[in-house]
């Protein structure tokens, strides 16, 4: 499916005809009174500007700082994710994996875009696009080698189709030289691809400034 | 159903470009089409099953070459219609032209929001008996083909795997989707071989984890 039907430099008139259709839609609904036009204005405020990735990267930086919370994310990650605050649609039944030198982890949903909204917010474009969805299954390495993500032969991967209701974080190794950083500085290494399995974890130096 | 929905080892359709600063919605119309279509979900006139059944049901060519926010607004004007909540008439149109009726629940208002979504709709319920499996055990999946809604993706059916955790007893999409009744059944998270999947050229210690329901397994 094409992602590009939304950007910026070609809106043509399928999509003048995309946006008029929706207005005329949301009008119709609202003039029923199925809906309530506040509530959408806060829908949106809610996941444009509050659910987001910065959830998911206190998670992890207080699962690298705190092996306590590490187990219980281990046990029981719903519970230890809704400790923070983060519960809810799309996260209502949370698996923390974590990577390790052995074991590289990665998510996907091959059958629609199922993602842990309470901790990532709503997922990027290419995670909802026929290519990652085809391909992250068959050809994970070549996924990430288009991410610029290349691991040793040595490591394992290992994808997780979210086939269910069961949402996935990825728990990203955490670099070295970052030993004595606090809670909140660690989270700024944690990138949201690093928490699907895309990405790795910033290296301390580029954020340390 | 076998739709265009289910993508796990197409090819052709290149590499994975990702956006750099990517916002949450690049329209004015995507922030709408998202808000609107949660906005009738909080209704409670068709479950979750049962929206991604509409989108999935759309023609292979229109599901491909429709964007994701797209491909809702086309599920949510297909159930509108099918729930009698709105007719083509006035979708076509855009005036009312028959009344609203009664829904299972009432709208969503925006005071009640952020409490909605932070309780979300958990699919766990009391299990009718005791799992079969547990971790570690060998399985095989069915082949099957059914012509409705589906968790079971292709490239997963008939395939030989080991029980990796079990997840508790979860609603069934299958019988769900098709507007059947929430029919629970045991749910595990299932490890497959790469090289079992997708042949010899494949490593044998990659794997693929799918979190699959107990009809769609037999023992071995």
């Amino acid at each position: 499916m094409p992602d590009d039907d939304h950007s910026h430099n070609h809106e043509g008139s399928e999509l003048s005809e995309t946006a008029l259709r929706v207005r005329a839609l949301e009008s119709l609904l609202i003039e029923k009174g199925y809906i309530d036009p506040a509530a959408l204005d806060e829908l949106i405020d809610l996941y444009e500007t509050k659910v987001g990735p910065r959830n998911g990267a206190r998670v992890v930086a207080k699962a690298w700082s705190d092996p306590d919370y590490m187990d219980w994310l281990d046990k029981d990650a719903t519970a230890a994710i809704a400790s923070l605050g983060f519960t809810g649609r799309q996260g209502e039944h949370m698996v923390a994996v974590r990577n390790t030198p052995e074991t590289h982890n990665m998510v996907v949903c091959t059958l629609c875009s199922c993602y842990p909204w309470t901790v990532l917010g709503l997922p990027p474009v290419w995670y909802k696009s026929a290519p990652y969805r085809s391909r992250a299954v068959i050809d994970p390495r070549g996924v990430l080698a288009d991410f610029g993500v290349e691991l040793p032969q040595s490591t394992r991967v290992q994808v997780w189709d979210s086939t269910a209701e069961m949402r996935y974080l990825v728990i990203p190794m955490r670099p070295e030289g970052c030993e004595d950083w606090p809670e909140d500085k660690l989270a700024d290494l944690v990138t949201r691809d690093s928490m699907i399995g895309t990405g790795l974890a910033l290296p301390p130096a580029q954020v340390a400034a | 159903m076998n739709g265009a929905h289910d993508l796990g080892g197409m090819m052709g359709f290149g590499p994975v470009i990702a956006e750099t600063d990517e916002p949450v919605f690049h329209t004015e119309w995507e922030r709408r089409a998202f808000a609107v279509t949660l906005a009738m979900g909080a209704l409670g006139e068709w479950n979750l099953d049962q929206s991604r059944h509409a989108r999935e049901t759309l023609p292979p060519p229109q599901y491909l070459t429709s964007s994701y926010f797209q491909i809702w607004l086309a599920g949510l004007v297909k159930l509108l219609e099918e729930h009698g909540l709105a007719t083509s008439d006035e979708l076509a149109s855009g005036t009312v032209r028959q009344p609203a009726r009664q829904t299972r629940k009432p709208q969503l208002k925006a005071a009640g929001v952020v409490s909605a979504m932070a309780k979300g709709g958990p699919v766990d319920r009391a299990a009718p008996a005791d799992a079969l499996y547990k971790p570690g055990d060998k399985i095989v999946t069915v082949n099957m083909h059914p012509s409705g809604h589906t968790r079971l993706a292709r490239y997963l059916r008939g395939h030989k795997g080991e029980i990796a955790s079990v997840h508790g007893c979860h609603v069934f999409p299958d019988s769900n989707a098709m507007g059947l009744g929430e029919d629970p059944h045991w749910l595990y998270s299932v490890k497959f071989s790469a090289c079992e999947l997708w042949g010899g050229s494949h490593r044998r210690d990659d794997y693929v984890f799918a979190d699959l329901w107990e009809p769609y397994l037999i023992g071995r």
